[in-house]
């Protein structure tokens, strides 16, 4: 198999007295999604914050490319070609979508201390960025960031993260606030970040959405990976189970309904 | 895409401020009478914002950056006196105390960005410290040197016209200054990619930061150049009055507070216009000068600032709502 792209090799992250992550070694690779699974507090997003250059590793390594690395800033691992999407995306929502993409790095025409930011260029890169995702939806770049849907504005930052040249992109729950629609749209722009090669860490706890596009599972139970596996090896209910901590959700599930229709039948 | 006329006029920052001026330009023209619109009436209150417009458009572009400038009312003194001291109380040349008066705002605008900077205290607080400060310094410092709280000072001819004359039907230089100032400042937020930074800052500091724009000097730029602006402003004032006091300004915080505010500059950051704050000075000039042209008596003029601004912010928000909200019509079918 390839090297892969971003690895964890043994991390143990504490703060203080309190330990996170214990021993995590996992590996991502260029077009492959590795879905990151576990209950809140599982430590999912310190491991991402690790990744994306926020924490730095207590114990352990980070490889990149088969080499060792470290990111002292998320500027670091920005530049590694490591880009990270927070759960509502666009962080300027007062901001028009041509501004917002190109922040930092603004187009610019004429010359000297004459230099003007070239809104019109700006704003059909980024409406053409985010088309190609499939979002035909976006069609004007004056249009606030804020003024988008929850679903648009992940696309319009993967879009962003893909367009300057990302080579892993970080999900931090992008589906989690949406709607059924909505993370379809999401769902589908991972695909298509994956089609094009990029490697996806996609954190979510909701095992459809994993199941959806995820080739590479990792569990997450207080801050140890519990389980491991590829694509097709577990079922969504084995999944379930390990989430909630090896306790039987589904046998969960089964009694709650259980409960429900005799209580329902009762109260007839 | 283009969007028809009065849609895309509404979505912008300053859609309120021109609102709200022309209502109040419309309400004092009929309550205070048609002379209200003659030129000599135009120049009293283009003048009055000239002087306020300097320091609220800095201080407006702070407030966009997230952050709040009210040592101005210091420093504007600070210009003043620093003028009147070196050239009129140490007789130096005229360019000297200008160059000294500027100098020192430079130096308050670093103090200042520098502290919150460093000590991460909200600029509020840091700009409060540094307004008390530096008028104590003021004061202190006038008083041990010439034993008086007011000095006197008389620039020659050729920087009286540059600075203090008054042209046409009491129109004061200071206009042609502001105008020029606002030129430049629309050019560095609008057109130059240097506003997208501002803005960015605005929206979310840590991501401006993680997007590469270097957040710490352009504080600080930010707070230099309102400190500048203010001074700059007091030393044309002891040049035009030839007379200064050793007290700090402490109205002309609120007031460029309210000219920011009025102008649709989001208290919070993120959103705003140089255009907005310029028709926001004008039309708390309108409002402060409109009152004498009434039958009111003057002192009724803070309650309708009052609800002047209360009306403009309410107003302000549901534009930019619908700014937030707006979408192009094909989206309705989709
Ligand atoms: N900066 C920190 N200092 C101390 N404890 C932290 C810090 N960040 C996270 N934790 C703790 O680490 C655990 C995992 O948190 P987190 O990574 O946010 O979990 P998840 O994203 O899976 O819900 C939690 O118990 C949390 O309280
Ligand atoms: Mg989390």
């Amino acid at each position: 198999m390839s090297v892969p792209i971003l690895a964890l090799r043994g991390v143990n992250k504490s703060f203080g007295p309190i330990d996170v992550l214990h021993d995590i070694t996992l590996e991502v690779r260029a077009g492959e999604v590795l879905c990151l699974l576990g209950d809140n507090g599982a430590g999912k997003s310190t491991l991402i914050r690790i990744l994306s250059g926020v924490h730095q590793p207590s114990s352990g390594s980070i490889e990149m490319d088969g080499a060792a690395v470290s990111f002292p800033s998320p500027r670091a691992a920005a530049d590694k070609g490591i880009a990270t999407v927070h759960q509502f995306g666009g962080t300027f929502p007062l901001m028009s979508i041509g501004r917002c993409f190109f922040v930092g790095v603004e187009p610019t025409k004429g010359w000297g201390p004459f230099r003007v930011y070239d809104r019109r260029k700006a704003n059909a890169i980024a409406v053409k960025a985010v088309r190609d995702f499939g979002i035909t939806r976006i069609d004007d770049g004056d249009r606030l960031v804020g003024g988008l849907s929850g679903g648009e504005r992940q696309s319009l930052a993967i879009a962003r993260a893909v367009h300057f040249g990302a080579r892993v992109l970080i999900l931090d729950e992008p589906t989690a606030a949406l709607g059924v629609k909505q993370a379809t749209h999401v769902l589908r722009i991972v695909n298509e970040a994956k089609r094009r090669g990029l490697a996806v860490v996609f954190i979510t706890h909701q095992v459809m959405h994993a199941m959806a596009v995820g080739d590479h599972f990792a569990v997450l139970i207080r801050g140890a990976v519990a389980a491991d596996f590829r694509k097709g090896e577990k079922s969504r209910e084995e999944i379930t189970d390990l989430m909630a901590g090896g306790a039987s959700m589904a046998s969960l599930e089964a009694e709650i309904e259980s409960h429900m229709a005799s209580h329902g039948e009762a109260a007839e | 895409m283009t969007t028809p006329f009065p849609g895309n006029l509404l979505r912008r920052p300053e859609a309120g401020a021109l609102i709200g001026l022309i209502g109040v330009t419309v309400f004092f023209a009929i309550v205070g009478g048609i002379e209200f619109l003659y030129p000599s009436s135009v120049g009293s209150w283009l003048s009055r914002s000239a002087t306020l417009g300097i320091v609220a458009i800095p201080v407006g572009l702070l407030m966009i950056a997230g952050e709040l400038d009210i040592s101005v009312g210091a420093t504007i003194t600070a210009g003043a006196l620093i003028t009147a001291l070196v050239s009129g109380y140490y007789e130096q040349p005229i360019i000297l105390g200008m160059l000294a008066a500027l100098a020192f705002g430079a130096i308050v605008g670093l103090v200042n960005g520098y502290l919150v900077l460093k000590t991460g205290v909200p600029s509020f607080i840091v700009t409060l410290g540094t307004l008390f400060a530096v008028s104590g310094i003021l004061l202190g410092a006038t008083v041990v040197l010439t034993g008086t709280t007011s000095i006197a000072i008389k620039a020659p001819e050729m920087v009286k016209t540059m600075f203090g004359m008054y042209f046409g039907a009491g129109f004061q230089v200071l206009i042609l200054w502001w105008i020029a100032i606002t030129a430049a400042f629309y050019f560095f937020m609008h057109l130059s990619p240097f506003g997208n930074w501002i803005f960015a800052m605005g929206g979310d500091k840590e991501s401006a930061r993680n997007a590469g724009i270097p957040t710490a000097r352009m504080t600080i730029l930010l707070f230099v150049l309102s400190s500048v602006c203010a001074s700059f402003v007091g030393m044309s004032q002891a040049i035009l009055f030839q007379s200064v006091q050793a007290t700090p300004q402490l109205t002309l915080i609120f007031n460029t507070i309210i000219a920011v505010v009025v102008g649709g500059v989001l208290l919070t950051g993120g959103f705003g216009s140089v255009i907005g704050i310029f028709f926001g000075t004008i039309t708390f000039a309108v409002v402060t000068q409109g009152i004498y042209y009434t039958s009111f008596d003057q002192t009724w003029s803070n309650l309708v600032i009052g609800v002047l601004l209360l009306g403009a912010v309410l107003m302000n928000n549901t534009f930019r709502k619908m700014a937030l909200s707006y979408a192009p019509k094909k989206e309705a079918k989709a």
